[in-house]
C-alpha cells in the first residue's frame, strides 16, 4: 500500500543523502519527494511517498527514526490529513482544440501562468486523483512538458482515522 | 589562548580518557602526527595498514567496553578504513575514525590524495561529520564519542581537512544535545509485566541471547534471569561468553553451525525470549520454519531491529541490562512461581537430544584435528584467555569448542565475517590488557590478510599468541565446494603457496612453533604461552576436516547434516560387509 511521510528533519548538508541512501540501501522506492525550509531555517520538513506491506512499513519509519539527522517522522497515512501536488503542464494543442485546453483548465480551478503562440502553461494545484484526471483529459490534446512538485501533505487538528 | 585544530583534536581526546589510538600517518594529517611527536597522554600505535589500524581499535573497544580510536591519512588511508568501519558497524563496536581531508578550498576539485570519505562510509558508519570549521571541532569530538557509545554503539568518522586542524581557536567543551538522537533505554513496564506473565504460562521456553547482552554489560543480569526460571540459553556467535559456556543451561552456539540441541530447542519451544540479537539468517536458517510453535519476546535496544525479520509477540525496546533487571524483579515479587516442577520436563527433554548428538569430532593419533588444538587451548588456558579469530572453519571450531564463560572474552568478526579481522584486533586487546593472554585462532588463509602487522605487535612487545590452524585451504569455501559442488575446488586450494609462516615469524622478530603431530600440539602450546614475545604456532591440520554439524542454506535449523551425506553413505555399506 501507498504511504505518503513526512519527516522533519536538521537543515544540514548530506542529510538528503541519508535518507534516500536509506532507502536505495535496503531496496524501498521512493516515489516522490520534497523538502523545504520550515519556518525555523534549521529544520527542513520532506515528504515521502513510498509503497510496501505494513512490515516493510513499519521498517521504514524505524529506519527513519533511528537516523541521527531525523527529528520527526509521521505517517500521515495514518492520520486524516490534507494532501496537495503541484504540476505545471505545457500543452500544444491544435488551434480547434484550443478553447477546450482553457476550458478543462477552468473547470480544474487550473491557471494559465504563461503562453506562446502554440503553447499553454497550465498550473494545477490538487491532490492525486484530480492532477490524474486533468492529466488523462489533456492527453489527447499533446501534452509536450510536465513538471510537478511531489506531494506535501499536512494533518488535520486533533483528528485520529 | 588560541589553540591549533590539532592540539583541540589532543584536548578533546584527552578529555574523552582516551590514551590509545591507532593509525598511519600522511600528508594532510601531518599537524596531528606532529602534535603526538611528544605527547604524554596519548599514545599512537602505528600499524602496517589502515585497515589494521581500525580492526585494532576495534578489539579494544570489544575487550575494554571503551571506544576505540584510529587516526588516518586523506584518500586511500581512508579509504583502506571500510572494511574496518563496516565490520564494526555490522557487530555494533563504538569507533571513532578520524580521516584527514585535503584542504577546504580544495574540497570537491579531486585534489590529491581526495576521496569522498564521507560520502564513502555514510552507509556503513552510525554517523559521520565534515568537520569544517575548527571553532566545531571539539564540540563534533564530543557529539562523536557520544553517538558511538551511546543507544546501540556504532562507528563515528570525523573527516578533518588539513586547513582546520591548522587554524586557532579558543578550546571549549560545549555541553552537547541533539535533540533528533534520543535512545530509549527503559524498557516498558507494561510490556516487561506481559513478557513475565507469558514466562510463566510457557513450558518449553528458549533464551536467545546476543551481542547486546555483552554490549550493555548483562550478563549478570542474564544469569539471574536464567537460573531463576531455569530457562536454557543459547548465545548467537556474538553473544557466547554472555552467558557461561560451561554452565549447565548453556546450548552453546545455534544456528548454521550450532548445536543439534540448541536448534532442536529453537524449533520444539513454545516461547524463545531474544535478548540483544537481531534473528540474522546464520541462526535462523529458512526464516518461515523457525521456532513454528514459539511466541517470541523481543528485547533490544534498536527498534529497527524488532519485527525485521521474524514476528514478535513482545516487543521491548531497551537497553538489555536494565530490561532484565526489571524483568527479574517482576518475575520474583509478582509471578513466583514452582520453576523447577514447570521446566523439568523440558530440561529432560533437550538433554536427551544433548545425549543423541554432542558436540564432537573424530580424533585422530596421525593427524592434528583442528578440534583438537582449540580444545587443548581452552584446557591449558583453563578458559582465561582473550580469543580472536579469522573467519571460516578457524572461527567456527573456536565458537564450538572452546567454552567462553565471561563476556569480551571473545573477539570476532560476526557480522561482516572479515578474514584479516582476528590478528589485528588481537593486538589491540593485547595493549589494552598487557597482562593477559591473548590468542588469535587463525586460519592460513586469513592471517595472510593482515599478516604485516606482526611489525606491530613486535615492535610494541605485544606478546600476541596466533594458532594457525593450517589445512592448506580456504577451508570453509572449500567444504561448501566439497558438500554441494561436486568437490570442485576452484580456487581454495593454497597449498606449497602456504608461506612458511615460521620463517615469517622470524623475519619479523617474532617466534615461530610448528606442530605436525597430535603429540606436538601441547608442547608447542605451552612453549607459546610460556614467553612473552608474538609467537606465531604453525599447526598443521587435516585439511579434510569440515565443521559439523552444519545446517544446507536455506534449510529448516534442525535439518542437520552431521557428516558428509557420501560418507556416511559408505560407513553404512562398510557396516553391511
Ligand atoms: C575478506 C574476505 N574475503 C573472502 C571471504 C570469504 N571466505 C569466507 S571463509 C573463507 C576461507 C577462509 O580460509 P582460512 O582463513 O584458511 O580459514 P579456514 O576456513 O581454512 O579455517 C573465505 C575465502 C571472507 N569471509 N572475507
Amino acid at each position: 500500500m501507498r504511504h505518503t511521510i513526512s519527516l522533519l528533519v536538521e537543515n544540514k548538508f548530506g542529510v538528503l543523502s541519508r535518507i534516500s541512501g536509506l532507502f536505495s540501501g535496503r531496496g524501498y522506492n521512493i516515489e516522490s519527494l520534497s523538502v523545504g525550509e520550515t519556518i525555523d531555517p534549521q529544520i527542513s520538513i520532506m515528504t515521502i511517498v513510498t509503497s510496501g506491506d505494513d512490515q516493510i512499513i513499519e521498517q521504514i519509519t524505524k529506519q527513519l527514526n533511528k537516523l541521527i539527522d531525523v527529528i520527526k517522522v509521521v505517517d500521515m497515512t495514518e492520520l486524516e490529513h490534507v494532501e496537495r501536488e503541484m504540476v505545471l503542464i505545457k500543452v500544444a494543442p491544435k488551434q480547434e482544440d484550443k478553447a477546450e485546453v482553457l476550458r478543462l483548465a477552468e473547470i480544474f480551478r487550473g491557471r494559465v501562468v504563461d503562453s506562446s503562440q502554440r503553447t499553454y502553461t497550465i498550473e494545477v494545484t490538487g491532490d492525486e486523483k484530480k492532477i490524474e484526471a486533468i492529466v488523462e483529459l489533456l492527453k489527447p490534446m499533446g501534452i509536450k512538458e510536465f513538471m510537478r512538485t511531489g506531494k506535501i501533505a499536512i494533518a488535520r487538528e486533533g483528528i485520529k482515522k | 589562548m588560541k589553540i591549533s585544530g590539532a592540539e583541540i583534536f589532543i584536548e578533546s581526546l584527552k578529555k574523552e580518557g582516551v590514551k590509545h589510538i591507532f593509525g598511519y600517518p600522511g600528508g594532510v594529517v601531518l599537524n596531528i602526527f606532529d602534535r603526538l611527536y611528544d605527547n604524554k597522554d596519548i599514545q599512537l600505535i602505528l600499524t602496517r595498514h589502515e585497515q589494521g589500524a581500525v580492526h585494532a581499535a576495534d578489539g579494544y573497544a570489544r575487550s575494554t567496553g571503551k571506544p576505540g580510536v584510529a587516526l588516518v591519512t586523506s584518500g586511500p588511508g581512508a579509504t583502506n578504513t571500510v572494511t574496518g568501519i563496516a565490520n564494526a558497524s555490522m557487530d555494533s563496536i563504538p569507533l571513532v575514525v578520524f580521516s584527514g581531508q585535503v584542504p577546504t578550498m580544495l574540497i570537491g576539485n579531486d585534489a590529491f590524495q581526495e576521496a569522498d570519505i564521507v560520502g564513502i562510509s555514510r552507509p556503513c558508519t552510525k554517523y559521520n561529520y565534515l568537520a569544517k570549521d575548527v571553532r566545531d571541532l571539539s564540540r563534533i569530538v564530543r557529539e562523536a564519542f557520544y553517538i558511538a557509545m551511546s543507544g546501540r554503539p556504532g562507528p563515528v568518522l570525523i573527516d578533518l581537512p588539513k586547513d582546520v586542524t591548522a587554524s586557532k581557536t579558543e578550546f571549549t567543551w560545549p555541553e552537547i544535545k541533539i535533540r533528533s538522537y534520543n535512545p530509549t533505554y527503559e524498557g516498558n513496564k507494561w510490556m516487561i509485566t506481559q513478557a513475565a506473565h507469558l514466562i510463566a504460562k510457557s513450558k518449553k521456553v528458549v533464551i536467545l541471547a546476543g551481542g547486546g547482552v555483552i554490549l550493555s554489560g548483562g550478563s549478570k543480569e542474564l544469569k539471574e534471569l536464567a537460573e531463576y526460571t531455569d530457562i536454557p540459553v543459547t548465545m548467537t556467535l556474538m553473544g557466547l561468553g554472555g552467558f557461561p559456556g560451561t554452565h549447565e543451561l548453556s546450548l552453546g552456539m545455534p544456528g548454521m553451525h550450532g548445536t543439534y540441541y540448541a536448534n532442536k530447542a529453537i524449533q520444539e519451544s513454545d516461547l524463545l525470549i531474544a535478548i540483544g540479537m537481531r534473528f540474522d539468517d546464520r541462526v535462523t536458517g529458512k526464516i518461515d520454519a523457525f521456532a513454528p510453535h514459539a511466541k517470541i519476546i523481543h528485547i533490544d535496544i534498536d527498534p529497527t531491529s524488532i519485527r525485521k525479520n521474524v514476528r514478535v509477540d513482545i516487543p521491548i525496546v531497551g537497553d538489555v541490562k536494565r530490561v532484565l533487571t526489571v524483568l527479574n524483579k517482576v518475575l520474583k515479587e509478582e509471578v513466583k512461581e514452582q520453576w523447577n516442577e514447570v521446566r523439568k520436563a523440558w530440561l529432560k527433554q533437550i538433554d536427551a537430544w544433548r545425549k543423541e548428538r554432542p558436540l564432537t569430532y573424530t580424533y585422530s593419533n596421525e593427524v592434528i584435528k583442528p578440534q583438537f588444538v582449540v580444545e587443548k587451548i581452552h584446557e591449558l588456558t583453563k578458559g582465561d584467555a582473550i580469543i580472536a579469530t579469522e573467519v571460516g572453519q578457524n572461527q567456527m571450531w573456536t565458537a564450538q569448542f572452546y567454552k567462553f564463560d565471561k563476556p569480551r572474552t571473545l573477539l570476532t568478526s560476526g557480522g561482516l565475517g572479515t578474514m584479516g579481522y582476528g590478528f589485528p584486533a588481537a593486538i589491540g586487546a593485547q595493549l589494552a590488557h598487557p597482562n593477559k593472554l591473548v590468542i588469535d585462532i587463525a586460519g592460513d588463509g586469513s592471517i595472510q590478510m593482515n599478516i604485516q602487522e606482526l611489525a606491530t605487535a613486535v615492535i610494541n612487545k605485544l606478546p600476541v599468541k596466533v594458532a594457525i590452524l593450517n589445512n592448506r585451504y580456504l577451508g570453509m569455501v572449500r567444504q561448501w565446494q566439497e558438500l554441494f559442488f561436486s568437490e570442485r575446488y576452484s580456487h581454495t586450494k593454497l597449498d606449497e603457496s602456504v608461506p612458511d609462516f615460521v620463517k615469517i615469524a622470524e623475519a619479523y622478530g617474532a617466534v615461530g612453533l610448528r606442530a605436525t603431530k597430535p603429540g606436538e600440539v601441547e608442547p608447542v602450546l605451552k612453549e607459546a604461552f610460556k614467553t612473552k614475545r608474538t609467537v606465531f604456532m604453525d599447526f598443521v591440520v587435516d585439511w579434510k576436516e569440515k565443521v559439523f554439524p552444519m545446517v544446507p542454506p536455506g534449510a529448516p535449523i534442525d535439518q542437520m547434516l552431521f557428516e558428509k551425506p557420501e560418507e556416511k553413505a559408505e560407513k553404512k555399506l562398510k557396516a553391511v560387509k
